[in-house]
C-alpha cells in the first residue's frame, strides 16, 4: 500500500489528513466522530452547537435525493438544522472527543442569535477543547431570519460575529459562507475584517430537490407540506469551485486560507479543491450515501496522485490551478479545434449525430451503411459536445486551425 | 474462437465504472465472506467505484499474489458472486472480470505492490511452484525469509502453466505473476525433482523448513485405458497443447471422460482446435454435474456434445463401450482418440508423506515432522486455485509461527 504524506498545516492546526467530516448530520455525537476518527478521517467538525436559549425541534421525513437515471444521488437535499443534543451533551462530547484523540484535529461548529452567544459559545468550545472554531453563518435550513445563512448574506452581521467570537476565543476562526448569494467576495472580506482566520465554502443551496406529481407537493412531505431546504451533493461541486475559485482570485485574497466544502466523494474531487485553493477538505453526503469508510479511497487515492504529481507534501498542489482560471473575455478564441473520431472505437450508435444535430451545428454527417459519423469541416465549430456524448469515448481532439485572419500558429496552442 | 487469444473480452475504463455501480456497497460484505483467499472484493471493488483504481490493485495483489491469475480462474460463481447480495435483485456483480481490470491496470501501470521485508536470517524451501507454493513464497518473502523453489519442470507454474488452456490463462499472465514474487527475491530451481535430483533429507539439512505443495501432477488412469495406444490423459494433452501454443495434429473424431473444469477444458480446446466431432462422455447425470457452469455452457456453445450418465465399460482398438449408470442402456462410439479427464493425484514419491484419499493424513499444514509442511492439493480443503492460494497464505504463517515469528 502506497504510503505518502497527507499531512497539512492549516491555520497554524497541524492535519494529518486534510479530510474532515463536515458540520452536519455525520457529525452529531460523541460516538459518530470516534468512529469517523478510528475510520482515518484526519478531523471532525463536530455539528453546530448553538446557544441554550436556541431549542431544536425537528421535521419527519428530512430529506430526499435527486436521482438520474442509474445514479442514485446526484444531490442530495437535507432540512436538518444545527445539533439537537443539549449544549451540555455536545461540550461533554468535545471534551471526550480531544482527551481521546489528542492528535486528530476537533473543529467546533458554533452558531448564535445575538453577539453574546457568539462570544460565549466560542468560550466555551475553546475550554472543552477544540482546535479551531468554524462560524455557520450558512445553514439555511433554520427557523429564525436571525441564524443561518440569512446572516451570512449580511457584511455587517458577519463582520460583527466574527469580532464577537475573536472575543471569546483565540482559537483560529473559519466563517462558513453560504452560496445562496451571487457574490462571496464582500462577505469572506468583511468576515476577515471581524477577525475570521480562513473561510469555508460552501454550505447548501436553497432548492426544491423534487415535487410529489400526485399531492402536488415538494419532497419529502411533512404533513403534506414542505420546505424549501439545502441541497447538497455531487451536483454542487462545480458551484462550490466556481465560489472558491472566485475568492481565490479577489484582490486581497489571493492567499486566503479555505477548507472546501460541496459535492466530494472521491480523491479526485478533494484534488480539485485543493488545485483551487483549499487546503482541507469537508464531507457529508458522501458519508451519508456510502458511510466513513469512502476516506480510505479518498486517502489512497491523494497519494497515488501525489506520487504522479511527484509532490512530497500536500500543500505544494494548493491553489495550483486558480491562475489557470481566468475571466471569459481573456479567453483565446483565436482557433477551432475539431472532433477526430475513431473508427474502431465507434460502436455506431449514432448519439453524436443526434446531439450535434439537435444541440449544436447540424456538423456530423451520418452514413447509414456503414453507421458511422464524419465531422463536417464546414460546419463544425469545434464545440466537442459530440466527444461529451460518445458512449465510448471515440471523439477525441483532432486537427487545430485557426481562424482566417488571427494571428498564431496551430501547434502553439495547448488544446 | 482461437486457442491462443483470451476470450474473456475485458472491462474498458467506462464499462468498468458501470459495472462497479451495480455493486450494492454491501456491510460487512458477503462476497468478501466467500472468497476463500480472502481477496476482499467489496473493498477493491468501492475503489473502482470511488475512481482508485491503483487502490483497487493495491488491495487485490496485497491479500492474493496471484491476483491476475484468480481474475483468470477462479470458479467465482461457487464463492465471491454466489455469495454476492445483488442475486437478489437479478445477477452478481462480475467480480472477476472487475479484479482482471484491475490487475490489468496493476501492469499497465508498472505498479510493485509486494515489498519483501528485511532479511530475517532465516530459510525456507518451498517444493512446487504452483498457486499454493508461489503465494506461500510471496507472504514468507513479504516475513522477511530467504525462499527457494525447486520446481520439477522446465518452467515454473504448475497447473496454472501446463494445465488450464491459454484462451482461459494465457502464459503470458502466469510469466508476470511469476515475476512479481521472483523480484521480491525468491529462487526457483526448475528442472529439479525433489526426492530425486534432491532429497528430502538434504533439504532438511539446508533449509529450517520445508514446504511440500507438489500439487496433484499426476493424471488417474482407469486400466481399461492402460494399453489403449489412441488414449491420452487430460493432463498430457493439456500440457503438450499450451506448449505448442494450440499448434498440434488432431483427428476429427475424439471422445473425451470426464465431467469436471478439467475435461471441459479438453472439450473446449478440441473444439477450438478445430476437431469435428468432441463427445465427452460422462459418469455425472447434469443435476449433479462438476464442471463449472460457465465452462459447460462454454463447451455446449462450441457443439460439443455432451452425454451425462454412462460409464466407460470397454475399449477395443478404437470401439469405445459405456455402460448407463441405472438403466439398461449401452453406448458403443466409434473414435479416432480418447482422452481421459477423470482426476488427477499427487505424486509423493521421496516426500516421506503418507497420503488418505490424495490427501496427507494430519490436518492443518505441519506434520508430524515438524520442519516439513504441506500446501496446495496434497493438503486438506478444496483444489481450486483460490484455494491453493488461501493454503499457500496459511501455511507461510504457520512456518512464521514455528520459526519464531509472530501470529
Amino acid at each position: 500500500m502506497i504510503k505518502k504524506d497527507l499531512s497539512i498545516d492549516f491555520l497554524g492546526v497541524h492535519f494529518e489528513n486534510p479530510f474532515c467530516l463536515s458540520s452536519s448530520p455525520v457529525g452529531n455525537c460523541y460516538d459518530m466522530c470516534k468512529k469517523a476518527y478510528d475510520t482515518g478521517w484526519g478531523g471532525v467538525v463536530f455539528k453546530t452547537i448553538g446557544p441554550k436559549h436556541f431549542l431544536i425541534d425537528e421535521v419527519s421525513p428530512r430529506f430526499d435525493a435527486l436521482t438520474k437515471e442509474s445514479t442514485e444521488f446526484v444531490g442530495f437535499r437535507n432540512l436538518e438544522q444545527i445539533a439537537e443534543h443539549s449544549l451540555e451533551e455536545n461540550l461533554a462530547d468535545l471534551r471526550r472527543l480531544k482527551a481521546e484523540y489528542p492528535n486528530k484535529v476537533l473543529i467546533a461548529s458554533i452558531m448564535g442569535t445575538y453577539e453574546e452567544d457568539w462570544t460565549e459559545l466560542a468560550r466555551l468550545v475553546e475550554e472543552a477543547g477544540a482546535d479551531m472554531i468554524e462560524l455557520n453563518f450558512s445553514c439555511p435550513n433554520m427557523t429564525t431570519h436571525e441564524m443561518g445563512s440569512d446572516v451570512g448574506s449580511s457584511p455587517d452581521l458577519c463582520r460583527k460575529y466574527c469580532a464577537a467570537v475573536k472575543r471569546g476565543s483565540k482559537l483560529p476562526v473559519l466563517a462558513k459562507m453560504t452560496p445562496n448569494l451571487t457574490d462571496m467576495v464582500p462577505l469572506a472580506k468583511a468576515s476577515l475584517e471581524g477577525g475570521a482566520d480562513g473561510i469555508a465554502a460552501i454550505n447548501t443551496i436553497k432548492c426544491v430537490i423534487n415535487v410529489d406529481l400526485q399531492r402536488h407537493v415538494g419532497l419529502p412531505i411533512i404533513n403534506g407540506k414542505s420546505a424549501i431546504s439545502g441541497y447538497s451533493g455531487k451536483a454542487v461541486k462545480p458551484i462550490a469551485l466556481r465560489f472558491i475559485q472566485q475568492m481565490r482570485s479577489a484582490e486581497g485574497l489571493e492567499n486566503l486560507p479555505i477548507s472546501g466544502i460541496g459535492g466530494i466523494e472521491t480523491w479526485s474531487d478533494a484534488a480539485e479543491f485543493i488545485l483551487l485553493g483549499a487546503s482541507t477538505l469537508q464531507v457529508t453526503t458522501a458519508i451519508m450515501e456510502y458511510g466513513y469508510r469512502v476516506v480510505e479511497d479518498m486517502k489512497n487515492g491523494l497519494m497515488h496522485y501525489m506520487e504522479e504529481q511527484g509532490v512530497e507534501h500536500l500543500s505544494e498542489l494548493v491553489g495550483k490551478a486558480n491562475k489557470n482560471i481566468i475571466s471569459a473575455e481573456q479567453l483565446d478564441r483565436d482557433y477551432i479545434v475539431y472532433p477526430e473520431i475513431d473508427e474502431e472505437a465507434c460502436v455506431g450508435c449514432g448519439r453524436c449525430y443526434i446531439s450535434c444535430y439537435d444541440g449544436a451545428h447540424q456538423a456530423m454527417i451520418w452514413n447509414e451503411e456503414t453507421r458511422r459519423p464524419k465531422c463536417d469541416h464546414e460546419k463544425c465549430v469545434g464545440c466537442h459536445l459530440c466527444a461529451l456524448v460518445c458512449p465510448v469515448k471515440a471523439i477525441g481532439k483532432g486537427e487545430i486551425v485557426m481562424k482566417p485572419g488571427r494571428e498564431g500558429k496551430p501547434e502553439d496552442k495547448h488544446v | 474462437m482461437k486457442y491462443a487469444e483470451e476470450v474473456e473480452k475485458a472491462y474498458t475504463p467506462i464499462t468498468v465504472r458501470e459495472e462497479a455501480q451495480r455493486c450494492l456497497l454491501c456491510h460487512d460484505a458477503p462476497c468478501s465472506q466467500a472468497c476463500p483467499a480472502g481477496t476482499a472484493p467489496d473493498r477493491f471493488i468501492r475503489s473502482i467505484r470511488l475512481n482508485n483504481i491503483k487502490g483497487a490493485a493495491e488491495t487485490i495483489r496485497e491479500n492474493n499474489a496471484l491476483g491476475a491469475v484468480c481474475a483468470r480462474v477462479c470458479p467465482t460463481e461457487r464463492y465471491c458472486q454466489k455469495a454476492c447480495s445483488r442475486c437478489g435483485i437479478d445477477r452478481p456483480i462480475d467480480i472477476a472480470g472487475l479484479q482482471r481490470y484491475a490487475t490489468d491496470a496493476e501492469e499497465r501501470f508498472g505498479m510493485q505492490i509486494l515489498q519483501a521485508a528485511p532479511a530475517n536470517s532465516h530459510k525456507v524451501a518451498i517444493v512446487g511452484s504452483g498457486p499454493a507454493g508461489l503465494q506461500a513464497a510471496a507472504s514468507l518473502l513479504q516475513l522477511g525469509y530467504a525462499v527457494d523453489i525447486y520446481e520439477k519442470s522446465a518452467a515454473a507454474g504448475g497447473y496454472l502453466r501446463y494445465g488450464i488452456p491459454e484462451y482461459r490463462l494465457p502464459n503470458a499472465i502466469v510469466d508476470t505473476e511469476i515475476k512479481r514474487i521472483a523480484a521480491l527475491g525468491a529462487s526457483i530451481k526448475t528442472s529439479t525433482t525433489v526426492g530425486k535430483d534432491v532429497t528430502m533429507d538434504e533439504l532438511q539439512a539446508q533449509y529450517e523448513a520445508v514446504l511440500l505443495a507438489v500439487g496433484f501432477s499426476q493424471a488417474k488412469m482407469l486400466p481399461m485405458f492402460a494399453d489403449s495406444d489412441i488414449t491420452e490423459t487430460a493432463v498430457d494433452f493439456l500440457a503438450r497443447v499450451k506448449q505448442a501454443k494450440g499448434e498440434v495434429e488432431l483427428p476429427q473424431n475424439i471422445v473425451v471422460i470426464g465431467g469436471g473444469d478439467v475435461a471441459m477444458d479438453v472439450a473446449t480446446t478440441l473444439k477450438m482446435l478445430g476437431v469435428k466431432n468432441v463427445t465427452d462422455v460422462v459418469y455425472e447425470e447434469f443435476c449433479e454435474f462438476l464442471a463449472s457452469k460457465k465452462e459447460l455452457a462454454g463447451a455446449q456453445a462450441l457443439g460439443v456434445t455432451i452425454i451425462d450418465g454412462y460409464v466407460p465399460e470397454k475399449i477395443e482398438g478404437r470401439k469405445v463401450t459405456f455402460k448407463h449408470r441405472r438403466i439398461n442402456a449401452s453406448l458403443e462410439i466409434e473414435t479416432d482418440k480418447v482422452i481421459l479427464a477423470v482426476g488427477q493425484q499427487a505424486d509423493g514419491e521421496g516426500l516421506g508423506l503418507n497420503f488418505i484419499k490424495n490427501e496427507v493424513e494430519f490436518e492443518g499444514y505441519q506434520s508430524p515432522n515438524p520442519k516439513v509442511f504441506v500446501a496446495g492439493d496434497i493438503a486438506r480443503g478444496d483444489k481450486t486455485v483460490v484455494w491453493a492460494v488461501r493454503k499457500g497464505k496459511e501455511a507461510a504463517q504457520a512456518i512464521h509461527n514455528f520459526l519464531g515469528g509472530k501470529q
